[in-house]
């Protein structure tokens, strides 16, 4: 199911126009594997074919569903383990005692998928600070795909999902069995709250945030749009708060603003003042 | 570093043997609990074994119980890898000393990430 140029260049332009998501020459593979699906779904012959319908109508749902299905990405519990061992280890045991006389904690964990990231948070959260109980943790997890927000808000995960990167001692305690699916127990569900949320377009009013994390997320976007993103963020950042970026990711030469800081084995990012 | 595979499926065998060499481990394979236990007393220790828990002879189970009532193997980390995917089965195994559980199916990235937790690699 070879994807012509012509289509993948219009695809290219449309998911580019749409999401500011930038899919480059090269990216044909990437392309015809994620919309294979969707050819299928609604019963088009080829891709060629789904092109000739998403060229002939206003955009919809069919131009919704590339889209979403552009940005879902693999993702595991823990993942990437050294930033969650740094807001462990350095970030959090600081923010308990200069957040001591409002005991309020805000976690933005930005382009969630199904979950697994801001879920991690707060069953680390639940596991190694018990002094956070009587804390107002709130843990905002944005996605641009409503579908993965809808699995997100379930919390079920089948078992070639839930083997990845949870232990198994945290799997027994925070999860429970939903026929061959895993679930993440109410307790835990109940501390995030997700939301859709598009990067590159018009951001909703959000909370001043103690910590956000924006992995593997920025890679998509072009400069401009990265720039415009980490200005954003440096708006809602409060200023003793770190951002963690992607292991590959770097505010270097996009906003200088930001400085690195190093956390055990993690980079993070504050903004300088 | 030394791994011992144990599981009565061969596939099992070579695509756990795959993964494991693939991140630099030398590999032991057993069909068995009991044919397990022998192959570490021909090469002395083991680092880490996977284990599967429903085999012939003894079963998965009875070898984590089995070498956690020896000291030479105190350090062994040992990890399920099985079919049994109920909490009340895993439970189980961790509370006889197994260090973590993987249920069957798996993707090799889970293997790996497993076994980083369990600080046998960065």
């Amino acid at each position: 199911m070879a994807i012509s140029a012509e289509s993948f260049a219009y695809l290219s332009k449309m998911i580019y126009e749409n999401s500011a998501i930038v899919v480059g020459a090269g990216k044909e593979y990437l392309v015809e594997s994620r919309l294979r699906p969707l050819v299928a779904q609604n019963k088009f012959s080829s891709i060629e074919d789904y092109v000739r319908q998403l060229k002939a109508t206003p955009f919809s749902t069919l131009h919704k569903e590339v889209i979403e299905a552009m940005t879902t990405n693999e993702t595991s519990f823990f993942r990437d383990i050294h930033p969650f061992e740094a807001i462990k280890e350095h970030v959090l045991p600081e923010m308990i005692k200069s957040r001591a006389s409002t005991r309020q904690l805000n976690i933005w964990s930005g382009a969630c998928s199904s979950g697994q990231e801001p879920y991690s948070l707060a069953i680390m959260i639940r596991e190694h600070f018990p002094m956070l109980s009587n804390w107002k943790i709130n843990i905002i997890a944005t996605d641009l795909s409503e579908d993965v927000l809808n699995i997100a808000r379930k919390g079920c995960y089948r078992p070639l999902d839930i083997n990845r990167g949870l232990p198994a001692a945290l799997m027994v305690k925070y999860f429970e069995k939903q026929g061959v699916e895993w679930q993440v127990k109410r307790e835990i569900r109940g501390m995030v709250d997700f939301r859709q949320m598009n990067l590159s377009g018009h951001w909703p009013s959000l909370p001043s945030m103690d910590i956000v994390l924006m992995r593997n997320v920025l890679i998509y976007f072009d400069q401009e749009t990265k720039r415009g993103i980490l200005g954003k963020i440096r708006r809602v950042l409060k200023p003793d708060g770190p951002l963690f970026l992607g292991s590959a990711e770097t505010t270097f030469n996009l906003d200088d603003s930001f400085k690195r800081v190093v956390m055990g084995k993690a980079a993070a990012y504050r903004a300088s003042t | 570093m030394r791994a011992l595979i144990i599981d009565d499926s061969r596939a099992i065998r070579m695509i756990l043997g795959k993964t494991l060499r693939g991140i630099g481990f030398e590999v032991f394979e057993a069909g068995n609990g009991c044919e397990a236990l022998e192959r570490l007393q021909e090469i002395g220790r083991a680092d880490l074994a996977l284990v599967d828990w429903n085999m012939p002879e003894m079963n998965g189970y009875d070898f984590v119980c089995s070498v956690r009532s020896k000291a030479e193997h105190a350090d062994m980390r040992v990890m399920m890898v099985t079919t049994e995917a109920e909490i009340t089965q895993m439970i189980k195994a961790l509370e006889a000393g197994a260090n973590e559980y993987i249920i069957k199916p798996f993707s090799k990235e889970a293997v790996v990430e497993k076994i980083q937790i369990l600080g046998l690699i960065p």
